[in-house]
C-alpha cells in the first residue's frame, strides 16, 4: 500500500475532515458486535473482560460465546488494571501516516493479572529503548477519546 | 519406515526469475507463466491438470477465476488461503486428492507484485479488517515486524538467545544467496547497499527496524511468483524430471491465547504429524527450507520441527552450523538464499517447494552432495499471534 493511498484509508481518521489535519490514530469500531461491549466500557476507564460462570474460562478478545464449554454462561467483569509485559519491541520504522510520527514507540503483550493477554502501547517513559522491559510490572493509562478511552499501560508507580 | 508411502511427487517446477518486473506483467501473468514453464518441465500439458489449487492472492473467488484463466477443467479445487503456508497446505491437500484417486495431476501456482506496488508488508499499517480481534489491536500500531520481533524479545528473555546467534541465520542464507544469480539479480534489482557475504558484525550492526530485529534480519519485499506440479505415481513413472516424492505432511495454526507460550509456533503440532506420516525424524533432514520472514522465525522452527529443543536453538545455529558445505553439522538452511537474500514477493511458501525439489533432483546453485531428505515448512500469519504452520517431507529416489 502506497502512502498516499494509506493516508486516505477510513483507519487514519484522517478522513472524517475535509481539510488537511493531522493524522490521527486509528480508533477501534464501537459497533463490532464482539467487541462492542468492551470499548463502551472504555468512555468510563473500565477494562471488562470476560469469564464464564460455568467453567471458569477467561475468555480474550471478547465475544459472545464461550471458547472453554459449549453451554457458556460469560459475565463481564472489570480488571483492576494492573499487569506484566509478557513481550514487547520498540517500532523504529513505520509507513502508517500516524505512527510514523510516533517513533520510536513500544508495543507490547500484557497479561493482567486477572489473565486476559493485550496488545497495547507502554507510555510515561521517557526512553522507550532502555524503560521497557519482559516482565515489568505496568498499570492501565488511559487514552482519552471522543467515544472511547484506550487503554495503554505505564510503568507501575 | 515399514509404512512410508510414495503415491505422489513433485514432477514440475518454476521460479519466476524477475524480482522486479516494473509494472511490466501482472500477478496473474507471473502465475500462469509459472505454470506452463512447469509443466513443460514435468513433460506435461495444461489438459494434463485435473486439481487446482489457488490461495487467492489473484482476487476473491479465485476458484472460479483461475480455471478459465488458465484453460484448465480441474475436477478438485482448492481455495486454502492462510498466507505464507499455504502452498505446504496445497501440497499435503494434493497429496490426499491423488491418495484417494480424485486426480492425477495438481496445479499450484503463485504470482505476486509486491515491490512494484510498493506493498509496505513488514512496516505497513494493519489491514482494514474488522475481524473482533483486530478491532481489539490496530489502535496499537504494531507493525508486522514488531510482532515476530517481540517472539524475539520472548526467546531472549525465557533462554538468553543473543542478537549474535539470531544473526547466523541472515549470515547463512545470504552466504547461499551469493553463489545463486536470481538471487545475486533480485538483490541488484531491489538496490541491496553491499550485494556480498555478510559477518555477525554486519548483521547486529545493521539499523534496527523493530527492537530487536535488525535490518538484516527482515526478508526483502520483491515481485515474482512460481508454481508446483505434483503427479501420482504412475503420472510420475513416465515424466521427464525424476519424481520427489511427498513423503509426510502436517498442518496447523495457532493464536494468541491468554498464558501461551509465543516462543512455540504451530509448527510443534504440525511437523511430527509429517515426520510420522514420513517415518523419518529431522535428524536425517539434508535440506532444511524454512520460511525465513525474519531470523527469529527460522530459529524458532528449527526447535518447533525438532532440529534441537526448545530454547536450545541461539546455540545450535553458532558457527555456521547451516552452511550447505558442512553437510555434517545437520541440514543446509535455505539454500536459494531464502526470504532474506532472495525471494519473498508476501508469500514464500511455493519456493520453499521449489528449492526443496531442486536439492533432491542436484540442481541446487548450493548442492548438498546426495541430498535424499528435505523438509519445507511455511509459517503464515504473524508468529506472535494468528498463524499457520505446514509441513511437507520430500525424499527422492
Amino acid at each position: 500500500m502506497s502512502d498516499h493511498k494509506a493516508s486516505n484509508s477510513p483507519d487514519s481518521g484522517a478522513a472524517k475532515g475535509a481539510e488537511k489535519k493531522a493524522p490521527t490514530r486509528p480508533l477501534p469500531k464501537l459497533t463490532e458486535l464482539d467487541t462492542a461491549e468492551f470499548w463502551q466500557g472504555t468512555a468510563d476507564k473500565q477494562f471488562r473482560y470476560q469469564k464464564c460462570a460455568n467453567c471458569g474460562t477467561v475468555v480474550w478478545h471478547p465475544r459472545a460465546h464461550c471458547t472453554g464449554c459449549v453451554d457458556g454462561d460469560l459475565r463481564w467483569h472489570v480488571s483492576a488494571g494492573k499487569g506484566t509485559i509478557y513481550s514487547y519491541s520498540v517500532v523504529r520504522l513505520s509507513y502508517h501516516p500516524f505512527f510514523r510520527t510516533q517513533v520510536p514507540y513500544a508495543v507490547a503483550y500484557v497479561d493482567l493479572d486477572e489473565g486476559p493477554r493485550f496488545l497495547t502501547n507502554v507510555t510515561g517513559v521517557a526512553d522507550p529503548l532502555t524503560e521497557v522491559a519482559v516482565g515489568q510490572r505496568v498499570e492501565l493509562a488511559w487514552e482519552s477519546h471522543e467515544e472511547l478511552s484506550l487503554p495503554l499501560v505505564k510503568p507501575l508507580s | 519406515m515399514a509404512t512410508q508411502r510414495r503415491d505422489a511427487a513433485i514432477v514440475g517446477i518454476h521460479e519466476y526469475p524477475s524480482r522486479d518486473v516494473e509494472g511490466r506483467v501482472n500477478a496473474l501473468q507471473i502465475k500462469a507463466a509459472s505454470a506452463a514453464k512447469a509443466l513443460a518441465d514435468a513433460g506435461l500439458t495444461w489438459s494434463d491438470v485435473d486439481a487446482i489449487y489457488d490461495a487467492g492472492e489473484g482476487g476473491p473467488m479465485s476458484g472460479l477465476m483461475i480455471s478459465e484463466y488458465f484453460g484448465i477443467q480441474p475436477t478438485v479445487m482448492d481455495t486454502t488461503g492462510v498466507g505464507g503456508s499455504s502452498y505446504e497446505f496445497h501440497a499435503a491437500h494434493a497429496l490426499r486428492a491423488i491418495r484417494e484417486g480424485k486426480a492425477k495431476v495438481a496445479l499450484l501456482t503463485y504470482g505476486s507484485t509486491a515491490h512494484s506496488n510498493a506493498m509496505a508488508i513488514g512496516a505497513g499499517g494493519r489491514g482494514g479488517g474488522i475481524s473482533p480481534g483486530d478491532n481489539m489491536e490496530t489502535f496499537a500500531g504494531q507493525t508486522l515486524i514488531a510482532n515476530y520481533a517481540m517472539v524475539a524479545h520472548r526467546h531472549m528473555h525465557q533462554y538468553g538467545t543473543t542478537s549474535e546467534q539470531l544473526a547466523e541465520i541472515s549470515t547463512a542464507t545470504r552466504y547461499h544467496a551469493m553463489r545463486n544469480p536470481e538471487a545475486v539479480q533480485a538483490m541488484t534489482d531491489l538496490e541491496f547497499v553491499g550485494i556480498q557475504e555478510t559477518t555477525i558484525e554486519d548483521v547486529v550492526g545493521s539499523r534496527m527496524i523493530a527492537d530487536p530485529l535488525h535490518l538484516l534480519e527482515c526478508c526483502m519485499v520483491s515481485d515474482g511468483g512460481g508454481a508446483v506440479v505434483i503427479a501420482s505415481a504412475d503420472v510420475a513413472a513416465n515424466c521427464a524430471k525424476a519424481p520427489v516424492w511427498i513423503l509426510g505432511t502436517g498442518e496447523a495454526t495457532k493464536y494468541p491465547q491468554n498464558g501461551g507460550d509465543i516462543t512455540t509456533s504451530a509448527g510443534a503440532q504440525s511437523a511430527p504429524i509429517a515426520f510420522a506420516e514420513a517415518g523419518v525424524s529431522a535428524a536425517e533432514m539434508d535440506i532444511a527450507m524454512i520460511y525465513d520472514s525474519f531470523s527469529i522465525t527460522v530459529l524458532a522452527l528449527l526447535e518447533d520441527l525438532g532440529f534441537c529443543a526448545k530454547g536450545e536453538g541461539g546455540a545450535w545455529v553458532q558457527g555456521g552450523r547451516l552452511r550447505f558445505d558442512r553437510p555434517n553439522d545437520g541440514p543446509a538452511l535455505n539454500t536459494d538464499g531464502g526470504g532474506l537474500s532472495s525471494n519473498h514477493p508476501g508469500m514464500r511458501g511455493i519456493f520453499l517447494l521449489l528449492e526443496a525439489t531442486r536439492q533432491l533432483r542436484g540442481e541446487s546453485t548450493s548442492q548438498v552432495a546426495d541430498a535424499s531428505l528435505a523438509i519445507a515448512h511455511g509459517n503464515g500469519g504473524m508468529l506472535g499471534a494468528r498463524h499457520s504452520a505446514g509441513t511437507v517431507i520430500l525424499g527422492r529416489d
